[in-house]
């Protein structure tokens, strides 16, 4: 039996202020997106994203050579690629680049891969300056809390959260309203953007037959982190690959939209080399750092492969509806929401809390709304399995198997069923709620104490499907 | 060595070997239904108006001209050398600086400046975006320092969309190391899904269409 740690998120359902916030977020992001991929705004939506899921499907069963390929056109270009299995050579490239460079100040915008490894905190402990500039994520820093949500990643944070925050860390005036703290944060990033030696980004495609790092953003944060510095470095997941510059008119038609229900972000950067002769500016060096940390053991999983599809839209999390109550931070990992329940197991190992596989409904909501067409409930299902399996060999779950065959046996079973649904509507006590929360307390336990910890279990209807169905055929006949 | 490593992991996930070519990729996936250009250009301002961004349909050079002069009031400005600002003789206007000897001295012209005023390579009419791709002619940091972004945009760089400026440039590395699509003023909604402009890039576009 694998138990959720309802424990954990009580204080998150307990927040009335938290929950209205991620509430609304989430659900503003989702009214955005429908208006955005609705019939009259975007007549191919379903054929962009069945493109967009034959190339990310093509490009990863041809990795190797597109990941060469690409390489060649950033050499090709005068810019580098270095390639890392691990978070630690990441950490090892970029304290020898910032050393031979006589660099300490690094700007930062927003990268969920650099999450992924921990970057700040591992540059910190090397004495170099780590400065995140995308909006939330700065607030994020200075918080010293990990994102809460891909695309907005401050979503748990009050404009009061950040006047402390701000006065806090940054020594300056309480301040309450957003567009004044917007102000703040911009004066005291544009001194770190003009002093900074290296600017370090994600990326949000990477472009096999040009070298470029494809960056989607809102603020400028990531033009400036790129164009300031004398050198900029990307740090990117193998599976970022796409074949061609012209599959971009693909991507960016769906990403923007999937995020924040924008047509397209406010700034995208196509960004091949360091600047070319003449150039007035631009950064002098260019590095893209290929990253694996995980990737290849996923991509080994031909099942779940499709997995490693993902442009970080977050989608499926504002559509969850178990994202939208417990909220990012009760995700053990980086990345929160369905994507997150499939990716963690994975990269990890499925006996690495197990439970998130299990803490999902199966609504569908997050396969239906992805841009690439991950089947994500199809993913939770074979990772169940697996968890399943590996508990049935050290001997667990033998209580739940011996359910779920119980179950299945009556559901195959259409007489004995429908009599079991009879009899459980005549044994239900007459019109009184909370029939199962009135139980003794001895019998109130384990799975049953946290499903009644929120809810009863509906009364049995007086009549069943089935015998409605039977008097409904008949009317007609009539 | 982790090069090699990786490549070998990746290749051992997949089955294949060394120097295999990669199979057939899925078609390339360009449409667009093609609109008169006079359609375009009032889609493209009216996408622009829609961001929050200010539009302007100039007649002529002078037109646009006046339309800098106004918004620069003579406050100190920075403009890049594309073609269409000579033309329009925005290089003469007070306040506005366009030639300097070093990178420092370009950083801090435009840190400086109230304006930036840049040209356009394309425009997109159904997002309103404008695309500038980085040369001598066109550096990166006009239109990303100062706090209002000025793009003259010659009418007939106005495209439909971005399956047309792909068409075009099937391959724009080749000929720029940024190619940049900005579309609308800068903008954040990080703390409390408010809206606020303006939050590292500037927080006013204005496009005149010529």
């Amino acid at each position: 039996m694998i138990s959720i740690p309802h424990e954990r998120f009580e204080r998150v359902l307990a927040d009335p202020a938290l929950q209205q916030a991620i509430y609304a977020a989430t659900g503003r992001l989702m009214e955005k997106r429908r208006e955005a991929v609705a019939p009259e705004a975007l007549p191919d939506y379903q054929e962009l994203r069945s493109q967009a899921r034959r190339i990310k499907e093509h490009t990863l069963e041809n990795l190797d050579y597109y990941l060469e390929q690409f390489e060649a056109e950033v050499h090709a270009r005068g810019g580098r690629v270095v390639w890392c299995r691990d978070g630690d050579e990441v950490v090892d490239f970029l304290t020898k680049l910032a050393r031979e460079k006589n660099a300490r100040l690094i700007v930062k915008s927003k990268s969920m891969t650099t999450e992924e490894i921990h970057l700040n905190q591992q540059l910190e402990q090397r004495e170099l300056e780590p400065v995140e500039t995308d909006l939330g994520e700065y607030i994020l820093q200075l918080a010293g809390e990990r994102p809460y949500h891909i695309v907005a990643p401050a979503l748990h944070k009050t404009r009061y959260d950040v006047a402390d925050i701000f006065s806090r860390r940054l020594g300056v005036e309480r301040e309450e309203i957003p567009e004044r703290q917007t102000r703040i944060a911009r004066a005291t990033l544009r001194e770190k953007f003009l002093a900074a030696d290296i600017g370090l980004t994600g990326a949000n495609f990477l472009v096999a037959d040009s070298g470029a790092v494809v960056l989607v953003e809102n603020e400028g944060n990531a033009r400036l982190t790129t164009t300031a510095p004398r050198i900029h470095v990307a740090v990117a997941g193998i599976e970022k690959l796409i074949p061609r510059a012209q599959d971009l008119a693909v991507f960016l038609k769906l990403l923007g939209r999937s995020a924040t229900g924008q047509p397209l972000t406010v700034y995208t950067s196509v960004l091949a080399g360091p600047r070319r002769e003449g150039e007035l500016d631009g950064p002098e060096e260019f590095y893209v750092v290929l990253l694996d940390n995980g990737r290849t053991r996923l991509l080994a999983d031909r099942e779940k492969r499709e997995s490693l599809f993902c442009i970080r839209c977050g989608a499926c999390l504002n559509h969850c509806p178990v994202y939208r109550k417990i909220g990012g931070h009760n995700y053990p990992w980086v990345y929160s929401g369905p994507i997150g329940a499939i990716l963690t197991p994975q990269y990890f190992g499925a006996g690495h809390e197990p439970w998130l596989p299990f803490a999902s409904s199966l609504c569908g909501a997050c396969g239906e709304v992805c841009p690439v067409k991950i089947d994500i409930p199809k993913m939770l299902l074979l990772l169940r399995r697996e968890i399943g399996r590996s508990l049935a060999r050290e001997g667990k779950g033998r209580w739940e198997r011996w359910a779920f065959r119980v179950w299945a046996w009556l559901m195959t079973r259409p007489k004995l069923y429908e009599f079991a649904g009879v009899a459980a509507s005549a044994l239900a006590p007459e019109g009184s709620e909370g029939w199962l929360t009135g139980l003794p307390p001895v019998l109130r336990r384990g799975p049953l104490a946290a499903w009644l910890s929120q809810r009863d279990l509906p009364l049995p209807p007086g009549r069943s499907f089935r015998q409605l169905w039977r008097v409904r055929s008949r009317v007609k006949r009539v | 060595m982790s090069r090699d490593h990786i490549l070998h992991k990746v290749r051992t996930a997949l089955g294949r070997s060394a120097g295999q070519p990669a199979a057939e990729p899925p078609p390339v996936r360009l449409c667009g239904p093609q609109s008169d250009l006079e359609a375009r250009i009032e889609r493209f301002l009216n996408a622009v108006a829609g961001l929050n961004g200010k539009t302007y349909r100039a007649r002529s050079c002078e037109e646009v001209r006046d339309y800098a002069a106004r918004l620069v009031d003579g406050r100190p400005a920075v403009a890049s050398c594309t073609p269409v600002l000579t033309a329009c003789g925005i290089h003469g206007l007070p306040g506005v600086r366009y030639q300097f000897s070093t990178r420092d001295e370009f950083q801090t012209a435009c840190a400086q400046a109230a304006v930036g005023i840049t040209g356009a390579d394309y425009a997109l009419a159904d997002t309103g975006t404008v695309v500038l791709l980085a040369s001598h002619q066109e550096p990166r940091m006009i239109s990303l320092l100062p706090p209002v972004h000025l793009a003259v945009v010659p009418k007939e760089r106005i495209l439909s969309g971005l399956d047309e400026l792909f068409t075009l440039l099937p391959r724009p590395s080749e000929l720029t190391s940024s190619l940049v699509l900005v579309t609308g003023p800068s903008r954040t909604a990080d703390i409390e899904q408010i809206l606020v402009r303006g939050v590292h890039g500037p927080g006013e576009i204005h496009v005149v269409v010529l």
